[in-house]
């Protein structure tokens, strides 16, 4: 479905991916992972056509998002659903408006069709109760999930999950967890989901990418990332402080730094 | 020296590359603007989001400044014994002058600041790439509304602070003051001409003025930082820019429209 091959990208002259390949099969639930910073997100965002990459290539269903016009772009767009971080609904409309919202962009439905189907997907992320409801008055995890709705609207073949778990309780964490199974399984979309939460990602992914520092350390099924022998996968995965991926933001020795200051 | 210069140097480059990309956000904007065809529900809602809420302050502020314009001028003209001249000096202070720079003033504070706040919020909890993701345009969809709509309303405001003005200044002079009110009215009407007075303030004057009123406010928006601290430096940006450029097209305009020269 998707395929990454040499990619390079840059920002504020700071290299985050250095010939990056991935191929993210069709159908499957696939995880992007590593530490923050690595430009997880700015990966989406590639895929997406948002961002341009520096060097490289990068298809989406057979077709080169970064050398698509406009109007080609959106076209793709509408068969990609993207979940954000913040859920990002339009804090001017009811979450009712907000599902309807690409239906209404995108289609010509009858206004009774457009209600079914709103009433649909809300059913689906079970929030068909809350439709009346303002964004402002919706949890964080309750907002995630019309996002949700809102994101399968258009019945795309793809959705991009930005941190679903990310500042979530135990209990929509799990529900979102389920959410995410569910629907690729039942719509039959692929997903990309970009997370640092280990145990719930590994739970549901079918295949996992390890990114750190613009690279991919490893890939694979989560079952065999659990037993790599790579040092810092094992890290990664298993939540140990101690290893090789450093605590410290890159700085000149402690006892340098210290004693420059007292020699000033 | 050499890096003050080249600071000075690197300045003016941020500066026209700035200018640079609001001119382009301008043409991107006005190709946007036949989409509003399709959805003059979209215009019919900002017009009540900038214009119609701006009449309060518009409405109150055009009293105020009439009546303060008719009581200076009673005091200047009396000394002469040319207070039946009072109409003709609030009218054209108002028409030329006040009207047009006045409501362009508020108007950037009023509606201008709240548009780059709404515009600069919608980017920081990244509404608008949402909305990109959905394969809409945000131009299309959010900005050219609002810039249509601004541009409309400005002009209309315009008429409205003129009119209420001139009312001011009557009700001080005529009904206060004891100014004969035939003469306010008949020098008025001998004196203000459609076309040179009402026509080049009034509709040219506030057309250009709401244009970078509305410009300015979308653009600062849309290139805000998307943190607090971007928005609200944004917001008081397009109103001190806002205000400059009103204030300093006004000296041109007024040179090519009434100057001798």
């Amino acid at each position: 479905m998707v395929t990454v091959r040499g990619l390079s990208f840059h920002r504020d002259g700071r290299p985050i991916f250095d010939r990056v390949d991935l191929d993210i099969p069709r159908g499957k639930v696939t995880a992007i992972m590593g530490p923050s910073g690595t430009g997880k997100t700015t990966l989406l965002q590639l895929i997406s056509g948002q961002l341009r990459p520096d060097a490289g290539r990068i298809e989406v269903d057979g077709v080169c998002v970064h050398e698509l016009r406009r109007r080609d772009l959106y076209q793709l767009r509408q068969r990609m659903g993207m979940l954000f971080q913040s859920g990002a609904l339009f804090t001017d409309l009811s979450v009712f408006e907000n599902v309807a919202f690409p239906l209404r962009e995108h289609t010509r439905l009858p206004e009774q069709l457009i209600r079914t189907l709103v009433l649909m997907k809300l059913e689906a992320v079970g929030l068909r109760g809350a439709r009346e409801l303002m964004p402002a008055q919706l949890s964080g995890g309750m907002a995630r999930r019309v996002a949700l709705a809102r994101a399968i609207a258009l019945d795309p073949l793809m959705i991009l999950y930005d941190e679903p778990f990310a500042g979530q309780d135990p209990i929509s964490m799990a529900v979102l967890v389920k959410l995410i199974r569910t629907l690729n399984d039942a719509l039959g979309l692929t997903s990309i989901i970009v997370s640092h939460d280990v145990k719930e990602t590994v739970a549901i992914a079918d295949y996992l990418y390890l990114i750190s520092a613009g690279r991919v350390v490893e890939h694979g099924t989560p079952r065999d990332l659990d037993c790599s022998a790579s040092p810092w996968v094992d890290q990664f995965m298993h939540a140990r402080p101690d290893g090789p991926m450093s605590f410290h933001y890159p700085a000149p020795p402690y006892s340098s730094d210290l004693l420059a200051e007292a020699s000033t | 020296m050499m890096a003050w210069l080249a600071e000075m140097g690197g300045f003016a480059l941020d500066r026209l590359v700035r200018l640079g990309r609001a001119n382009l956000f301008l043409l991107r904007l006005l190709g946007a603007l036949r989409f509003l065809f399709q959805r003059p529900g979209l215009l019919i809602k900002q017009l009540y989001m900038v214009g119609v809420l701006s009449l309060p302050i518009i409405l109150v502020s055009g009293l105020f400044v009439g009546m303060v314009l008719g009581l200076q001028g009673y005091a200047n003209l009396v000394d002469f014994g040319a207070t039946a001249s009072l109409g003709t000096v609030v009218a054209l202070s108002l028409i030329r002058e006040l009207g047009p720079v006045l409501t362009a003033l508020l108007y950037a504070g009023r509606a201008g600041s709240a548009l780059t706040a709404e515009i600069g919020l919608m980017k920081a909890t990244e509404q608008l790439a949402s909305m990109q993701m959905m394969a809409v345009d945000p131009f299309q969809r959010v900005l050219a509304p609002r810039f249509l709509a601004g541009c409309i309303a400005v002009p209309i405001l315009t008429g409205i602070f003129t009119a209420v003005g001139i009312l001011g200044g009557y009700v001080v002079s005529v009904i206060q003051l004891g100014v004969d009110g035939g003469a306010f009215w008949a020098q008025m009407q001998a004196k203000v001409q459609l076309f040179a007075d009402v026509g080049n303030g009034v509709l040219i004057k506030s057309a250009v003025f709401g244009l970078l009123a509305n410009w300015v406010a979308l653009f600062e928006g849309y290139e805000a930082l998307p943190t607090s601290e971007g928005v609200s430096r944004a917001t008081t940006r397009t109103v001190v820019t806002t205000s400059l450029a009103v204030l300093g097209w006004d000296f041109l305009l007024t040179a090519l429209m009434f100057g001798d020269w």
